[in-house]
């Protein structure tokens, strides 16, 4: 990680060389101030872009399947913040965890509810202009406080070699093996064991709760989604008008779209139970 | 006039932002040549937890709630991890180290957790109700 992140002595003059094609370009790209450029802060600024502007277009956005996508980003980005901070399992955690499961969760959700008139579901105008006015408060409330503090407004010293995922595991574990700040008294800090089995069994607790939640429940009275699509008419009835005699055409026009819409019912409660 | 008042909301805020930003010795870094801070990360965990926010306030698809609660959660884990990186601070400045890490380790589980239970009632709402609309839950209205 460290090393893949310490770039900013590259010196692009070796490469004239190699790639004649482009010593035009290295040459005239050298006379720009570029050998000064921080890399680790402009794949930070990369990043970042990235992330906010995903984040306002999840909110900007109205069609939920383009909302879920822009997640997807967000969330992305925000792993490489991590990475970028140095906090390597916690990106791959990200990656696995967000971007992997509870992303995937949510676009199954999507699909499952994803009707034709809930796909984008419109605010009103008025409730538009009321969040923008309470996010711009709240942004100014939050930004006032992030540049508050001197000794957060500096450069940071930059990347140094700092292991994290070992003193990290082994927190998990009980044993703190990292490198104590000083003040620290000797045996002032625990680890992080019982947090760990807590988060566990209530991750287990949750899942098995969820799919108790969500299971398909036998009912007695059809569903309202059950209804609306058994009051569809499946089939025209026009064409047994044209055949059948006159006399019989009125009570078979009218018994044979109830007849059908309860055959639907039937065949619902019988779908219901899946 | 109701237009005014709005348009005096609305306008107050931003005159606020731009009055605190205006202040304050906008970053003191060139983000181009100098390491990024711990303020460049909580720029970014704030505009993340709005965004949630508005998410939540905004959309009335219980989906699009719940894509807000997941934004809010990263703005938080955002900030926990720049406070906890000795990347971002001054040579020897305090911080949060290991403990910083474990917690958004811990808020990405139990985000997870959470995303589980909801989308399982959110199903349970549209099974029942044939809507995400949560305008539409209002069956315990007394």
């Amino acid at each position: 990680m460290t090393g893949m992140l310490d770039m900013d002595i590259m010196d692009i003059s070796t490469l004239t060389p190699v790639v004649p094609p482009l010593a035009t370009t290295l040459a005239a790209l050298s006379a720009l101030p570029i050998a000064g450029i921080n890399w680790h802060s402009v794949l930070f600024l990369l990043f970042a872009g990235l992330a906010c502007g995903f984040a306002i277009g999840v909110v900007a956005a109205d069609n939920v399947v383009r909302m879920a996508l822009y997640l997807v980003f967000s969330l992305g980005s925000t792993a490489g913040l991590f990475f970028l901070a140095g906090a390597d399992f916690i990106g791959a955690m990200q990656l696995m965890i967000y971007v992997g499961g509870t992303l995937v969760l949510l676009v199954f959700g999507v699909m499952l509810t994803a009707q034709a008139p809930l796909v984008s579901i419109k605010p009103s105008s008025s409730d538009r202009m009321l969040t923008a006015v309470a996010g711009a408060s709240l942004l100014s409330l939050l930004l006032t406080a992030a540049f508050s503090v001197d000794a957060w407004r500096g450069p940071g010293v930059g990347v140094v070699p700092a292991p994290s995922a070992t003193p990290l595991g082994m927190a998990l574990v009980g044993v703190r093996v990292d490198e104590p700040p000083a003040g620290t008294p000797v045996g002032g800090r625990v680890g992080y064991m019982l947090p760990f089995e807590i988060v566990s069994v209530h991750l287990l607790v949750v899942l098995v709760g969820a799919a108790y939640l969500a299971r398909a429940k036998r009912r007695r009275t059809p569903r309202p989604i059950d209804a609306l699509a058994s009051a569809m008419p499946v089939e025209p009835v026009a064409p047994a008008a044209t055949v059948a005699p006159a006399a019989t055409v009125a009570p078979t026009a009218t018994v044979a779209p109830t007849g059908r819409s309860a055959g639907g019912a039937k065949s619902a409660l019988v779908g219901g139970g899946r | 006039m109701m237009g005014l008042v709005l348009a005096t909301a609305m306008v107050s805020p931003v005159v606020s932002l731009a009055a605190c930003l205006a202040t304050v010795p906008l970053l003191a870094v060139n983000p181009f040549t100098e390491p990024v801070g711990v303020v460049h990360y909580l720029i970014v965990g704030a505009v993340l937890f709005t965004a949630g926010i508005a998410c939540m306030t905004l959309k009335r698809n219980a989906l699009g709630i719940l894509m807000g609660i997941e934004l809010v959660l990263n703005g938080a884990n955002i900030n926990f991890v720049a406070f906890a990186s000795p990347y971002l601070r001054a040579d020897g400045a305090p911080t949060l180290g290991l403990d910083g890490q474990v917690v958004a380790l811990f808020v990405i589980l139990l985000a997870a957790a959470e995303a589980a239970v909801a989308l399982a009632i959110t199903l349970n709402f549209y099974n029942n109700h044939a809507t995400v609309d949560v305008d539409r839950a209002d069956d315990l209205k007394g």
